[in-house]
């Protein structure tokens, strides 16, 4: 099958790929872009490990195909902490909160909870579980995760 | 940085940020999927859609004439005359004469991209011949069950068993009979667990190379980078030193990853290949169908209890298949059945049977769970129908130090009645319940384990410490290892580096497993800095010329033990790091044992739930972990773990189950179908740590990664008696189930009482 040449924007830096039309965004994270911060936990749209947002709407990229890339503003893991490295409070907390464990559904959350925070920066614990109930995570129990978030969310607010 | 209770150490106990932190939280951390290598093909694995079938003819032309295929392997292509276990791990890396279960490797290819070898594996024709297949335990222990694998028996089993039964014990003591006849309520009742994943996030995945000449690499996600060597070796009879298997960082393993499924089909297809390296990453589907599930389990209880709750017997039969293979953890269900009872009269017989489902894998405490949902519930029902509180009984009852085990050896230092105690005590006990709401408690046992272990530390020019460890880090590993270290060395936490290493850099280590990690490979850690610091102590005394023995260590740096030795100033790590060079090289130490001193975990959980009465939802409302963690070392981490485990054991008992249709297909192999629990389930997991140290660790670990998931089976059933009368002795309680049990005790319609 012949290949799609598609121009976007990741993380700020306009970047272009050839993909399968059949591949997703994920897949073009992953495996033409190098950004692997991403993962795939199911493929199915079920577990929330591969989310971005595209044009600042939240979405599993493993359920977008890379093709519908084309001219979108694409954010990932990769472009969260700032340019010299600092960190996003939601990664600073993740860690101070101990909300990791194996880790690997943590970009995922990470997103998510980002994108939460831009729409509702005052969340109730309830709201919270609820916007991340499409992120799973098997070691946590999302208590820390949740904990985590309303820190961050404090400390944005300037209440911390 | 808070300290939990143990302020005897200045940093064991404390929570600072784990060092493996900021590559997780910034997409850097590379798992398996995450590593690709020059030259790299793609594979795919051609799976049974059958649950029991003959393999007639696999036809690989079509895809070997595909432009782009590399290679194809089938088990033609994997040595013969492999016996027991190996042979065991070869057939469920690659099906032979049949395909035991829906989703049993039978072929894979090799392609230049991962959607080529996808059509590739699609253009193999396999032709079966269709066989009856049994699914459900007691259904494959029915005499006249369709014989999955004739001759699979080994001696325990007696003359005549039916043909599915691999494995039979019995033990115990006392005599039960005599027990029985001293109760004044004696109940029998039998018990249902269903299979569940251990539903890791991250896929199973790896790149494996294999040359002609033998000698090959693999990057894999994995709990054990040895057991991997070994058993990719066994299956494809090469040499396991020639293999070299690096561990990349893990999205979960929970026992599920810590044997192999698709790795040697990529070794397999690299060598078919030309020796290019063979990426191999499941989807979803896969790794639900065709990797480790736990097993499921049929289980028949009787416990005799006096009027004032003394258990005076305790009998349990239990049946478990764990797919096609032997090894379901009956054994293990069986002696963590009864472990927190103290029994003067017990007996356990256990069944291990082939059923036409997936091998399984260990998962968090195998087995423990599911004898914990039989003796808990009954124990709670017993305690109900005497009227006697169920933290009572079980304190009544309890084992502490030095009481004879239900499954053979006296108790250690244990910490059961603490938990126990502990509990009570919280003020979860004193929330008030509504209607529709009721509360549940039970208690649950993990050995621990120590186990093969090599480690090695050598001191920086620095003065900093490098530590090299053979156990993966899933859950924090490298920082209870790091404080440890820093603690016993008397340097700065930050200045200790954990690294997970290959294959190659160590003796052979069993896999992160048992929650031996920070025990065991925390104990050599500590054995090796205490060979370090002795030999830091003989190069001081080497240049104060006195005795190696009359210097000591002392807050990061060698001194006289008193001013009779002489009189010197403390020589620091850092001092004595930056002249090693010159004074006699590289700064050391290493341990390879078996790590003894094993401390068991208990640990009591308590549950309030509320059930909707109109659609026989339960809901959790309040859930309380009290377990006994000997000490902890990073408490943040050890929370996490019961969090964790809660949470599983949460989805077990309610929601979780592999679902068959007649035809023997697994029906839901995808998160939305196999739903675990997501955060709106749940509430905050309250936790208590307990810390009854153990003599058998330098800092007093036990382990405490597997006990969690225990107690929620049953004390979640519990407490849904607790809230609508309902008993529900087969897991999932799931809403329909519940709700069929409620309106079948109330017909004209939901009226379920107050709880309180």
């Amino acid at each position: 099958m012949s290949k799609i040449h598609v121009t976007t924007t990741v993380n700020g830096d306009e970047v272009e790929f050839l993909t399968d039309p059949r591949e997703t965004l994920l897949d073009c994270l992953r495996d033409h872009l190098d950004l692997t911060g991403s993962k795939e936990g199911c493929g199915t749209g079920d577990c929330g490990a591969c989310s971005v947002t595209v044009d600042g709407t939240l979405v599993s990229s493993c359920l977008m195909l890379g093709v519908e890339a084309e001219g979108k503003k694409i954010e990932t893991i990769e472009g969260m902490a700032g340019k010299d490295g600092e960190l996003h409070p939601l990664q600073r907390k993740f860690i101070e909160h101990a909300a990791l464990q194996c880790g690997f559904c943590t970009p995922g959350f990470l997103v998510a909870s980002k994108a939460l925070l831009e729409k509702n920066p005052d969340p109730t614990e309830t709201e919270v579980r609820y916007w991340l109930a499409g992120n799973l995570c098997r070691c946590t129990g999302y208590d820390k995760i949740v904990r985590a978030v309303m820190d961050a969310a404090a400390e944005m607010r300037g209440a911390a | 940085m808070t300290k939990n209770g143990s302020s005897e150490f200045r940093l064991v106990g404390t929570r600072p940020n784990r060092p493996d932190g900021l590559d997780k939280v910034t997409g850097r951390a590379r798992y398996g999927a995450d590593a690709s290598m020059p030259g790299m093909l793609h594979g795919a694995v051609v799976r049974s859609p059958h649950a029991h079938a003959r393999i007639v003819k696999i036809d690989t032309s079509k895809a070997e004439a595909l432009p782009g295929v590399k290679g194809v392997v089938t088990r033609a292509d994997f040595p013969t005359g492999l016996t027991g276990e190996d042979w065991d791990l070869q057939e469920n890396t690659m099906a032979g004469e049949k395909a035991l279960y829906d989703g049993h490797a039978v072929a894979a290819v090799a392609a230049t991209s991962p959607l080529l070898a996808q059509e590739a594996a699609r253009l193999i024709e396999v032709e079966y011949e269709v066989l009856p297949h049994v699914i459900d335990v007691d259904d494959a222990i029915k005499p006249d069950a369709p014989a999955i694998r004739p001759g699979a028996a080994d001696h325990s089993v007696p003359e005549g068993s039916p043909p599915n039964v691999v494995r039979y014990l019995e033990f115990g003591h006392g005599d039960i009979e005599a027990g029985f006849a001293e109760a004044d309520l004696v109940m029998e009742n039998t018990y249902k667990t269903e299979a569940t994943h251990q539903g890791y996030i991250e896929p199973h995945a790896c790149v494996g190379q294999l040359g002609a000449d033998g000698k090959g690499e693999m990057w894999v996600c994995t709990q054990g980078q040895w057991y991997i060597r070994r058993m990719c070796a066994a299956v494809l009879g090469i040499e396991a030193a020639q293999l070299r298997v690096t561990p990349s960082e893990i999205g979960g393993g929970f026992g599920g990853k810590t044997t192999i499924f698709m790795e040697p089909l990529s070794l397999a297809l690299s060598r078919k290949a030309g020796g290019k390296p063979v990426k191999i990453v499941m989807s979803r589907s896969e790794v639900l169908r065709a990797t480790g599930p736990t097993a499921s389990a049929s289980m028949d209880v009787k416990i005799g209890m006096k009027k004032d709750g003394t258990i005076t017997a305790g009998y349990a039969n239990f049946r478990m298949q764990g797919g096609a293979f032997p090894g379901a953890p009956v054994d293990m269900a069986l002696y963590c059945a009864f472990a927190g009872y103290k029994l003067a009269n017990v007996k356990h017989v256990g069944y291990d049977v082939l059923a036409n489902r997936p091998k399984c894998a260990a998962y968090r405490a195998p087995g423990s769970p599911m004898g914990a949902f039989a003796v808990e519930s009954l124990v709670d029902e017993m305690a109900r129908k005497l009227g006697l509180d169920p933290l009572d009984v079980r304190l009544k009852n309890a084992v502490r130090e030095g009481d004879k085990a239900s499954y053979g050896p006296t108790f250690g230092s244990i910490g059961l009645v603490e938990t126990l105690e502990a509990a009570k005590a919280h003020p979860n006990l004193k929330a008030p319940l509504g209607p529709n709401q009721g509360r549940g408690v039970a208690c649950g046992y993990w050995f621990n384990h120590g186990g093969e272990t090599s480690v090695s530390m050598a001191i920086g020019e620095d003065g900093t410490a490098t530590v090299s460890v053979g156990t993966p880090d899933i859950g924090g590993g490298r920082a209870s290892i790091a404080l440890m270290v820093a603690e016993t060395l008397g340097i700065d936490y930050d200045d200790v580096r954990v690294n997970v290493v290959e294959t190659g850099a160590l003796g052979v280590n069993e896999p992160t497993h048992g929650s031996r990690a920070t025990f065991a490979s925390g104990k050599a850690a500590v054995e090796s800095t205490n060979q370090a610091i002795k030999e830091m102590c003989r190069r001081a005394a080497a240049e104060w010329g006195i005795d190696p023995e009359a210097v000591e260590w002392v807050n990061g740096a060698a001194q006289p033990t008193s001013s009779n030795a002489g009189k010197f100033a403390p020589m620091t790590i850092k001092e004595i790091a930056a002249k090693m060079g010159s004074t006699g090289g590289p700064i050391s130490g290493h341990y390879e044992g078996l790590p003894s001193g094993v401390g068991a975990s208990f640990g009591t959980h308590v549950v309030d739930v509320e059930v909707d009465p109109e659609t026989g939802r339960t809901t959790i409302l309040r859930y309380l972990v009290v377990q006994d963690a000997g000490r902890a070392i990073h408490p943040a981490y050890v929370e996490g773990q019961y969090q964790g485990g809660a949470v599983q054991g949460i989805g077990w008992a309610l929601n979780e189950a592999y679902i068959y249709g007649e035809d023997g297909r697994l029906q839901n192999p995808i998160f939305l179908d196999y739903r675990v629990p997501v955060a709106s389930d749940l509430p905050m997991i309250d936790t208590v740590i307990v810390e009854v140290p153990n003599p058998g660790h330098p800092y007093g670990v036990r382990g405490v990664g597997e006990t969690g998931i225990t107690p929620p089976l049953p004390a979640i059933a519990n407490a849904i008696e607790h809230a609508t009368g309902q008993r529900i002795r087969h897991l999932p309680i799931s809403p329909p189930k519940l709700l069929k049990a409620i309106k079948s005790a109330a017909p004209s319609g939901p009226t379920l009482q107050a709880a309180e």
